[in-house]
């Protein structure tokens, strides 16, 4: 089993991204490849142009100097550029190293010192500072290459080139090294590196994750099987370059199946550009559908009496009927007609605003999804599903088959996938997609991949017996016991939280304590817009988060998530009975996220003691100084006295009333 | 220092500086028995940054009024690009290469971001309003060729997710970059600034600063500005005049006018008798 989904090198010797690009060449050569807005317009390139676009910059890479081995650290927000460079690097036997483009210079710093790279491809002067500031450290860069021009006409040009310019050498030089281009570009097998990306990790230091051109072709060929991707499908790709899911997607995917990957114009004009695509191929991280959501109902509370009506009568329908005929559940005649006309005046118009028209697939994961939101999408007829993945696994462990989807479960393993579950709980796979080693992290590796290449996941979950999917409870570190012996998860509780529109995020604490606590951010979106509409004046985010009204609010949710928490009988000893209304949003500048967005809950757990302690002591509010970080890396501090308050709870159920 | 030859010279950070591109001399201009401004000769050169600082009211905008041909002075000629500029109307200073934003906000609230920049091309177009009207052929060419200018500057000004926003409902800073762009899309020679960065937070001026060395970077636009922050002037421009009063009572590098006596007695409020 195991050796028959790990073929030594597939059919047709595709074997590396680069041979994918040579086979889409031939194949859809006339076909769009890559777009990006600029200057207005949607700029294409076809598979055969960007076959082109790619071996010049690989002749200039030659050029430079850049040996089989070395690694090229990419630094950019999604463009084609970034795109080709990566598969130019492959192309001459480098590594490529996408990083997260907002990450600070120290961690850059970190990164870069790490991998050792030579070379370095980013953006525009801001990267182009921020590197020379590493450099200045780290003195290992022997060139740098920039895409945009702009202010950087008086710099040093002795290391640093222009994108366009190194393509220009390298179709010079075409005659000179278009052989030592081709003889490397065959020697790439399944077994060479195909990326090296750096996991965020809610703990410690990033690590160099090394993944072969087997885990990538094999775990993009299966994911497109299992959801029919052909060469007709476009992706919008707007997710940071340095995550797993943007390479397996823009590049794994879009490379084994030929579909084309369109790149927004700025970060700004993602959701116009998104409509103006409307990909059929959609990814994103819970986050994102929440902030649509949000932005969808606050514009619904602005709305006339009318509309407001007519979209409440509608989605109460479509919550009821749309995720059953999405699923080709038997539903009745009538509520299928109300659906269609549904559809023409309110889901349709909805979608196309939404950007999600053409959506075949959609995915989220990276996070739990609330159920609500989740189940809003999909009862407009969104095929939205979960998956769940690691960069270790290059993705895939488990996905939801179409008509197999629900919102508490993250599906069956993906194909080729082995899952196995530990006696305490902490699921473990092996598959094609598995990792070969965290870069020059020998002790890491061993502890994480054991020989027979079982890699531990570090999140406890259960199979449902009758449905076989698999179901996450949360981090299996995170899973603790509470001094009364209940069981402590905090995701359960902060999921449900953050469904409310007005919490952006929730910390819950309690594990080993008798209750629990919470930390609270409100969205200043939604929140912002509810003190516009009831006339409350607040100058700054503190100020409008410290509010009696946005805490009684707040307290409110906080008392009905109580209420459904005490339903789970396992988990009822999570309910929060305190919580306090965060003053500063949870950063990743601050060290209090991941770039993915995930809580960094023991750098929270040690920044925040203070208003810990005072919620446990049972005082009434807190006077706190916190440390800030602005973007360019300055630092200063906010001092607040933030209110804490009591929330209702509601008595455990016991088991024995509710049996049967 | 610079050695400032008449031929033009280039700055420490590698700008080339021209020569004379601009010459103000001896302008007097009265508004009945009021003199804004008083004989004040000063020179802007091809590429460079200069600003116009002084108290208020010490005839600043009444300069920048001059030179864009909003004003004419009772006395006192008016040189560009080596010629003595004869009176005449704003729009035909403008079509010379002059173009400038205001200090309270001009922009056409109701129209999108687009159009007011597009309408900063209107001086480059040239088909009638009929042939317009019809757009075939040459005007729909047209259209698209200045369309094509405009998305550059667009994306120059990082202004690309507003595109189709109606100015009304930008908040101020984007509201002043917006006008900047509409300058820019009449491809000046001369950009003139009516305090750019008045009324912005400490970020937004930072951008702006930036954008304004951008432009004259990479277009190679003559700036010059009027600006009541002293930080920016002195890190921004090549040459500074100080007014007071209507009168000129300095003139040069930022160094040099910051130890210049008079220059400091008017910031720091000397009685005058």
């Amino acid at each position: 089993m195991a050796q028959s989904s790990q073929p030594a090198q597939p059919t047709g010797g595709l074997s590396s991204i680069p041979a994918l690009l040579q086979r889409n060449a031939e194949k859809f050569s006339n076909k769009a490849a890559y777009r990006e807005k600029e200057f207005g317009i949607w700029q294409h390139w076809t598979w055969a142009e960007t076959e082109k676009e790619i071996e010049a910059l690989a002749l200039g890479f030659i050029n430079l100097g850049v040996n089989e081995g070395d690694f090229i650290a990419i630094i950019g927000r999604n463009r084609p550029y970034f795109y080709w460079a990566m598969v130019a690097a492959q192309s001459v036997g480098a590594i490529p190293v996408p990083l997260y483009q907002d990450a600070s210079a120290e961690e850059m710093a970190y990164v870069l010192d790490h991998c050792g790279a030579r070379f370095v491809v980013c953006e525009d002067q801001e990267q182009v500072d921020k590197v020379i500031d590493i450099q200045d450290d780290l003195h290992q860069f022997e060139h740098m290459i920039y895409v945009d021009p702009r202010g950087l006409r008086k710099y040093d040009h002795h290391q640093l080139h222009r994108f366009v310019d190194i393509q220009e050498q390298g179709r010079a030089a075409y005659y000179e090294f278009i052989e030592d281009l081709k003889e490397r570009r065959e020697k790439l097998t399944y077994d060479s590196t195909c990326v090296m990306l750096y996991t965020s990790g809610t703990t410690g230091k990033p690590k160099g994750v090394v993944l072969s051109n087997r885990n990538i072709v094999e775990s993009a060929k299966n994911a497109s099987t299992f959801d029919n991707l052909n060469e007709k499908d476009e992706i919008l790709a707007y997710l940071p370059m340095g995550w797993v899911g943007d390479f397996i997607f823009s590049v794994g995917q879009a490379y084994w199946t030929g579909f084309c990957t369109n790149c927004p114009e700025s970060a700004d004009t993602m959701m116009t550009d998104l409509r103006e695509i409307g990909p059929t191929y959609y990814f994103a991280p819970p986050r994102v559908f929440e902030t649509q959501l949000t932005s969808v109902m606050i514009r619904m509370e602005d709305a006339g009496k009318m509309k407001k009506w007519m979209f409440d009568k509608a989605m109460g329908l479509a919550k009821r009927v749309g995720p059953a005929i999405l699923d080709g559940k038997p539903v009745g005649l009538i509520d299928r007609l109300k659906y269609k006309l549904g559809d023409i005046f309110i889901y349709g118009p909805l979608k196309n605003t939404l950007g999600f028209s053409r959506v075949r697939v959609g995915y989220t994961a990276g996070e739990a999804i609330g159920p609500e939101i989740f189940e809003f999408y999909r009862s407009l007829g969104i095929n939205l599903k979960q998956l769940y993945g690691q960069t270790e696994a290059t993705v895939f462990i488990t996905v939801q088959p179409d008509g197999e989807v629900r919102a508490d479960t993250v599906g069956v393993p993906a194909p080729d996938v082995e899952i196995k579950i530990e006696d305490n709980g902490e699921i473990f796979y092996r598959s094609p997609g598995t990792f070969v080693e965290y870069y020059k992290n020998p002790e890491s590796t061993a502890s994480t991949k054991d020989p027979e290449g079982w890699v531990a996941t570090g999140d406890a979950g259960f199979f449902e017996p009758e449905s076989g999917h698999l179901r996450i409870i949360d981090r299996a570190k995170d899973v603790g016991k509470m001094s009364g012996g209940e069981m402590f998860a905090p995701k359960y509780v902060e999921n449900k939280l953050k469904f409310y529109p007005d919490i952006l995020e929730a910390v819950l604490f309690g594990n080993g304590k008798d209750k629990c606590m919470a930390f609270i951010n409100i969205d200043l979106t939604a929140v912002g817009n509810w003190a516009e509409r009831n006339n409350i004046a607040y100058s700054s985010y503190q100020e409008l988060a410290q509010h009696p009204r946005v805490l009684d609010t707040i307290q409110s949710h906080v008392e009905v998530v109580n209420e459904s928490v005490a339903q789970d009988a396992m988990l009822s000893g999570c309910q929060v009975h305190r919580f306090v209304i965060l003053h500063k949003e949870l950063d990743a500048d601050d060290g209090e996220m991941t770039r993915t967005r995930k809580v960094r809950r023991v750098v929270v757990e040690e920044k925040f003691k203070d208003i810990i302690e005072a919620l446990y002591d049972g005082s009434s509010e807190v006077s706190t100084v916190t440390e800030v970080t602005y973007e360019d890396g300055r630092k200063g501090s906010i001092s607040a006295t933030l209110q804490i308050r009591d929330a209702k709870v509601q008595p455990a159920q016991t088991q024995k009333v509710a049996a049967e | 220092m610079n050695d400032m030859s008449a031929d033009g010279y280039v700055t420490e950070d590698g700008r080339k500086i021209g020569g004379t591109l601009m010459e103000m001399k001896n302008i007097t201009l009265r508004f009945g028995g009021v003199k804004a401004i008083t004989d004040i000769s000063f020179d802007i050169r091809e590429g460079e940054i200069r600003a116009i600082i002084g108290p208020n009211g010490a005839g600043k905008s009444s300069m920048l009024n001059v030179i864009s041909g909003f004003y004419v002075p009772q006395e006192g000629e008016v040189w560009y690009k080596g010629a003595r500029r004869p009176q005449m109307k704003p729009y035909e200073v403008a079509q010379q290469g002059i173009a400038r934003t205001f200090q309270n906000i001009a922009l056409f609230e109701g129209m999108t971001v687009l159009d007011n920049v597009m309408t900063g091309r209107l001086n480059k177009m040239k088909t009638g309003l009929l042939s317009q009207a019809i757009w075939k052929g040459k005007a729909e060419r047209e259209e698209v060729e200045n369309r094509e200018k405009v998305e550059k500057i667009i994306d120059f000004l990082e202004i690309q997710a507003i595109r189709k926003t109606p100015v009304a409902r930008l908040p101020y800073g984007l509201k002043k970059r917006v006008e900047l762009a509409r300058a820019l899309a009449a491809e000046p020679s001369i950009l003139l600034l009516d305090e750019p960065m008045a009324g912005m937070n400490v970020e937004e001026k930072e951008d702006m600063s930036r954008f304004i060395l951008d432009v004259n970077d990479e277009f190679g636009t003559t700036i010059c500005l009027i600006e009541h922050d002293m930080g920016v002037v002195m890190d921004l421009s090549d040459r500074v005049v100080v007014m007071d009063y209507g009168k000129k009572i300095g003139d040069g590098t930022p160094d040099e006018v910051r130890s210049n006596q008079a220059v400091i007695d008017a910031y720091l409020g000397v009685s005058h008798d």
